[in-house]
């Protein structure tokens, strides 16, 4: 899946590494966990879960790189917890989309409220 | 998570027109294709139906439109899956969950009622939207010269 490459536009690109850190399921349910339940230790976060607290580690600054979540020390413990901003570049795919069907209904209006429906061949 | 739907969009928009004539320009599919933008004459929308079509939008005619119809309620509902931002010619898309659109009509005073919801997305990968919306992005870009075009 390689895409067609078009100009290049650093806001865009900047977005990549944000969704491959997302595109794994295990990285997907760390955010999604630390999203629901609030900052977490590793212990935590690793309890009753089929995946090694080494991997959760690895998982974990693997989203921590790019800019998912962070940790804070307290006491003996690290906390991760969420950086929030992040996540909002995940929603431009459903606004662009969003602005795909706005310009798609404008169409249908043009058509139904014009005199003649167009595209009518009978 | 904080805040908002990611699963879904609702678009919601007010036709000064009599549903029956709504209902066509959605249910008849070479009317439905000629806002939309495919090819869809000699094609027909029935519940079950795989309906495929060329899409016309200038730089996307290597593109085929591909849903796979739900439910027809006359002058009520129509609904659709299809794979969303599906292009990526190269790609095979029909392995991965599908996004379902609903158009439903209600009468208003003005006229008619159109509401669209596409639900679903949470089940797209992450990956693949992100890629999807780069190369949307750029579609996105020529579809505003076009208005400009149009308007100026």
């Amino acid at each position: 899946m390689s895409p067609s490459p078009g100009p290049r536009r650093p806001g865009l690109d900047a977005s990549v590494p944000l969704f491959a850190a997302l595109g794994d399921g295990t990285r997907l349910r760390l955010v999604s966990r630390l999203g629901r339940d609030g900052p977490m230790s590793i212990t935590r976060l690793t309890a009753g879960g089929e995946v090694t607290r080494q991997a959760v580690t690895k998982h974990l600054h693997v989203l921590a790189h790019a800019g998912l979540v962070r940790s804070r020390r307290r006491g003996r413990e690290s906390l991760w917890e969420l950086e929030p901003r992040r996540l909002e570049a995940a929603r431009r795919y459903l606004d662009a989309i969003s602005k795909q069907w706005d310009v798609a209904l404008g169409r249908l209006k043009a058509a139904v409220e014009g005199e003649d429906c167009g595209g009518r061949p009978t | 998570m904080t805040d908002g739907n990611t699963d879904r969009i609702e678009k919601k928009i007010v036709l000064r027109a009599p549903r029956a004539k709504v209902w066509k320009a959605l249910a008849d599919a070479p009317q439905f294709g000629s806002w939309f933008g495919v090819d869809l004459k000699g094609a027909s929308f029935a519940p079950g139906a795989r309906v495929r079509g060329k899409v016309t939008h200038p730089g996307y005619e290597h593109l085929t439109w591909d849903v796979v119809v739900e439910r027809m309620e006359p002058e009520r509902l129509l609904s659709w899956r299809w794979h969303p931002y599906a292009v990526d010619p190269k790609m095979d898309y029909s392995k991965e969950p599908t996004t379902l659109v609903v158009f439903e009509l209600k009468e208003v005073p003005e006229g008619t009622l159109l509401t669209v919801v596409e639900s679903g997305f949470d089940q797209i990968p992450l990956a693949r939207r992100a890629e999807a919306w780069r190369m949307n992005d750029q579609g996105w870009t020529a579809q505003m010269k076009n208005i400009e075009r149009h308007v100026a």
